[in-house]
């Protein structure tokens, strides 16, 4: 696996699997795709960067700990839960807001924030349990 | 979608259009707030100093919107929230009635009972890996499994808990501990996967999973359905997960393994989670079938309480004595349920909430117990009353409250269980609830005896005090037991309440489908 | 078509069963991982199947026309999917910590938590 090839090539691999899984997940709301498969998809990008590299380039690319990640992701996910108290409508009601930014009208919802948590929580969780198990001592 | 007005299509149909009131957001809140005060607790766990702080406080917020929840049902009735603002049979629903409320306000003073003992208990590498976010996990998981108004919910919630039960007992990592993890783990895997076969079937005869409409569609369709080998499939899983006489394995494998307050938070909380789902299947989904099923329960728990007690009597272990002690009151709430009735489920529910209150204190006693005596081993241990008299006159209120002495909160529960045994005929069963709770006394009084009021053999005394943390969450639990076992008729109405609306759930109908008006 | 289903999932469930009654822990995970499979299947023949339409509603319509595969089993199975494949990774992490730890991955030797030759109680004072 350590390649001279493969160790050149994994940082492109990953900074390009990372940019696919942002579009994934801004593309499931009407289509296939979404926060869960998304975050799959950056999780075993920065798993393939750890096996090039190894784990500690990884922790430092990623600046926080994984776990803290995922606490952000289910933060986001509660809170995106918890406007819908402000609108009064039931708790998790899809709320959208038309902001135009240039010219351009962008939808925002509460389930594109909800779907952003779920994107962090499963890169968090999956990238900690990915770099417990690359440790040959856990 | 983006416009709802703009489409053709009447929204009435699939959606709630009505503004949702302030107070039903209490059915979701202790659920929210657990998650999000988890998550932020996560982000911290580096502050280990702050945690037991920031964790206590957030508790204490849960036991305030618990009780806030209590309030609201106990004046109006069950209260309905669905998710998403989809209709009923289509949207998750989260539906409380008065047995949730009871259990989820239950579960969050011994929740924070826990977080106070914990701060003396667990030390900053078990505050770093991360145990107040798995405590609020938990309570996640326990609070949503007593609220939730739908079964694949509910199913979804037990893996909640599950999990977070799985990151509480490895902490610390020793030999034993994951040994007894092996055997939780794979065991407890097994149940739920049970529950969730049950679920899968259940969809397939209903074609929906909101409890609420499965209680009105099994009604309808009894005849034309088998929802006899539906029932007994609940039964088992259930069963398994609150620890009944043939599958119970699992418990005295594990439960003395973790640090003592995670086995304290387990016997108050995981087996009474299996025994509120076991009660909301047989009395108040399949009524019923139920009732076809109660000789077997009956026989279970008849079997579950004798175990359990004749086990306790043969440890030498406390804590392993204690998890005896909880099979055998699982043993009890299955007698009532299998009595059924008012008075059994009533004494049931009543029971449950007394043992989660009485055994998370026995684990806690136990913790300290320990600690004074330097062993948790009956043979050695002793001279406790010399040490610590105050200690110790609490630890014996528990072990009385256990064993349904008359002034604690152990005894009305197992009055209402044996007289509604009785009145139905069922002497044995009566038989076996004063059977046991005698043997639970003998088993108790060994450990007063030797562990407590025997001089103390060792020369090496530690001469450690009981801490404030541990002393203050026992002295909360111990008074709760005597509050309730002083002054029952309050609790006792509503838990006659709670029974009643189990077995005749039109109000929680109602609650879920208010325009259908059935 | 439901019938072989039928059919498959019992395969599974034998399967599933005979493993787990095994004694060395790597056989009882790979149990518990056919049983998670069988119970997913389960879960879809519940819901009856379908030919394969998505249940995806078109964009510029209000509503599937045609008959389509029924969405909630699916969702209910892709969230049996994640736990139970959660709890698989979990399993097999401490099924290889106890191998380290005990020594064994024979569930008959683990005796650490409830020793086999335990010190009886105390009969007397």
């Amino acid at each position: 696996m350590n390649t001279v090839i493969f160790r050149t090539l994994a940082p492109f691999l990953t900074a390009l699997m990372l940019l696919f899984s942002l579009f994934v997940l801004l593309r499931g709301h009407n289509e296939p795709g979404g926060g869960f498969i998304g975050g799959l998809i950056a999780a075993s990008a920065l798993a393939i960067y750890g096996i090039a590299r190894g784990i500690r380039p990884v922790r430092h690319a990623l600046w926080f700990h994984p776990m803290t990640i995922a606490a952000t992701g289910l933060f986001l996910a509660c809170l995106a839960g918890l406007v819908s108290m402000v609108a009064a409508v039931p708790f998790m009601t899809g709320l959208w807001i038309y902001p135009s930014l240039f010219g351009v009208e962008i939808p925002l919802s509460t389930v594109m924030l909800f779907d952003f948590g779920v994107y962090l929580v499963v890169v968090g969780a999956i990238t900690s349990i990915a770099l417990a198990l690359e440790r040959e001592d856990f | 979608m983006a416009t709802p007005a703009a489409s053709a299509i009447d929204l009435s149909k699939a959606l709630v259009l009505a503004p949702a009131p302030l107070d039903s957001w209490l059915v979701v809140l202790p659920v929210a707030w657990c998650l999000l005060a988890g998550a932020v607790l996560l982000m911290l766990r580096k502050k280990v100093a702050a945690q037991p702080f920031l964790a206590v406080a957030a508790l204490l917020v849960l036991v305030v919107l618990d009780a806030l929840l209590l309030w609201t049902v106990a004046t109006g009735g069950p209260v309905t929230m669905v998710m998403g603002r989809w209709l009923p049979p289509f949207g998750i629903a989260f539906t409380v009635d008065l047995t949730g409320a009871l259990f989820a306000l239950t579960s969050s003073l011994i929740a924070l009972a826990g977080g106070l003992y914990a701060a003396g208990d667990i030390g900053a590498s078990g505050r770093r890996y991360g145990f107040y976010p798995f405590l609020l996990l938990l309570m996640a998981g326990v609070s949503g499994t007593f609220l939730t108004g739908d079964i694949f919910n509910l199913y979804v919630w037990f893996e909640v808990l599950l999990i977070a039960s799985f990151g509480l007992l490895v902490l610390g990592s020793e030999p034993r501990q994951i040994d007894g993890a092996v055997k939780y783990a794979f065991l407890n895997l097994v149940a739920t996967t049970l529950f969730l076969i049950a679920v899968g079937y259940l969809y397939g005869l209903f074609g929906t999973l909101n409890m609420a409409d499965i209680a009105v569609k099994a009604a309808e369709r009894r005849a034309e359905l088998p929802l006899m080998v539906l029932a007994t499939l609940f039964v088992l899983a259930f069963g398994m997960k609150a620890a009944a006489f043939p599958v119970n394995f699992w418990l005295p494998a594990s439960y003395h393994t973790p640090r003592i307050v995670v086995a304290a938070l387990f016997a108050g909380l995981l087996t009474k989670v299996g025994v509120y789902s076991l009660v909301r299947v047989m009395v108040m989904l399949f009524p019923v079938e139920g009732e076809a099923l109660s000789f077997v329960v009956a026989a279970v728990a008849t079997a579950t309480m004798i175990y359990g007690a004749l086990a306790a009597i043969g440890q030498s272990d406390i804590r392993r004595l204690l998890g005896y002690l909880v099979i055998s009151g699982i043993g009890v709430m299955l007698a009532g349920v299998a009595v059924g009735g008012p008075g059994g489920v009533g004494g049931a529910l009543f029971y449950a909430l007394h043992s989660m209150v009485v055994m998370t204190a026995l684990y806690m006693a136990a913790g300290v117990a320990g600690r004074l005596a330097g062993t948790f081993d009956l043979n050695a241990a002793g001279g406790l009353y010399g040490k610590a008299a105050y200690f110790s006159a609490l630890s014996l209120v528990l072990f009385l409250a256990v064993a349904g002495m008359p002034p604690f909160s152990g005894f009305w529960p197992k009055v209402m269980v044996a007289k509604a045994a009785i009145d139905i005929g069922a002497w044995w069963l009566a038989a076996a609830v004063l059977g046991s709770g005698f043997l639970t006394t003998i088993a108790v009084g060994r450990v007063w005896t030797l562990a407590y009021w025997r001089p103390s053999a060792r020369s090496t005394v530690i001469d450690a005090a009981p801490g404030a943390s541990a002393l203050v969450p026992l002295s909360l639990l111990a008074a709760v037991s005597v509050l309730v076992g002083l002054f029952p008729d309050l609790l006792l109405t509503q838990i006659q309440a709670a029974a009643a609306l189990l077995s005749e759930p039109s109000a929680y109908v109602n609650s879920v489908f208010p325009e259908a008006g059935r | 078509m439901e019938a072989l289903f039928s059919i498959l999932i019992g395969v599974f469930f034998a399967a599933a069963v005979y493993l787990m009654l095994s004694k060395f822990l790597v056989r009882i995970l790979l149990g518990v991982a056919i049983f998670g499979n069988a119970v997913n299947l389960l879960l879809f023949t519940a819901g009856r199947l379908v030919p394969e339409v998505p249940p995806i509603i078109a964009a510029g319509l209000d509503r599937q026309l045609a008959v389509t595969a029924n969405p909630l089993p699916q969702a209910l199975i892709l969230t049996a999917i994640v736990i139970s494949f959660s709890f698989f990774a979990f399993l097999l992490v401490l099924s290889y910590r106890a191998f380290q730890d005990l020594k064994t991955d024979n569930v008959n030797e683990m005796r650490v938590a409830e020793p086999a030759a335990e010190a009886a109680p105390p009969t007397g004072y």
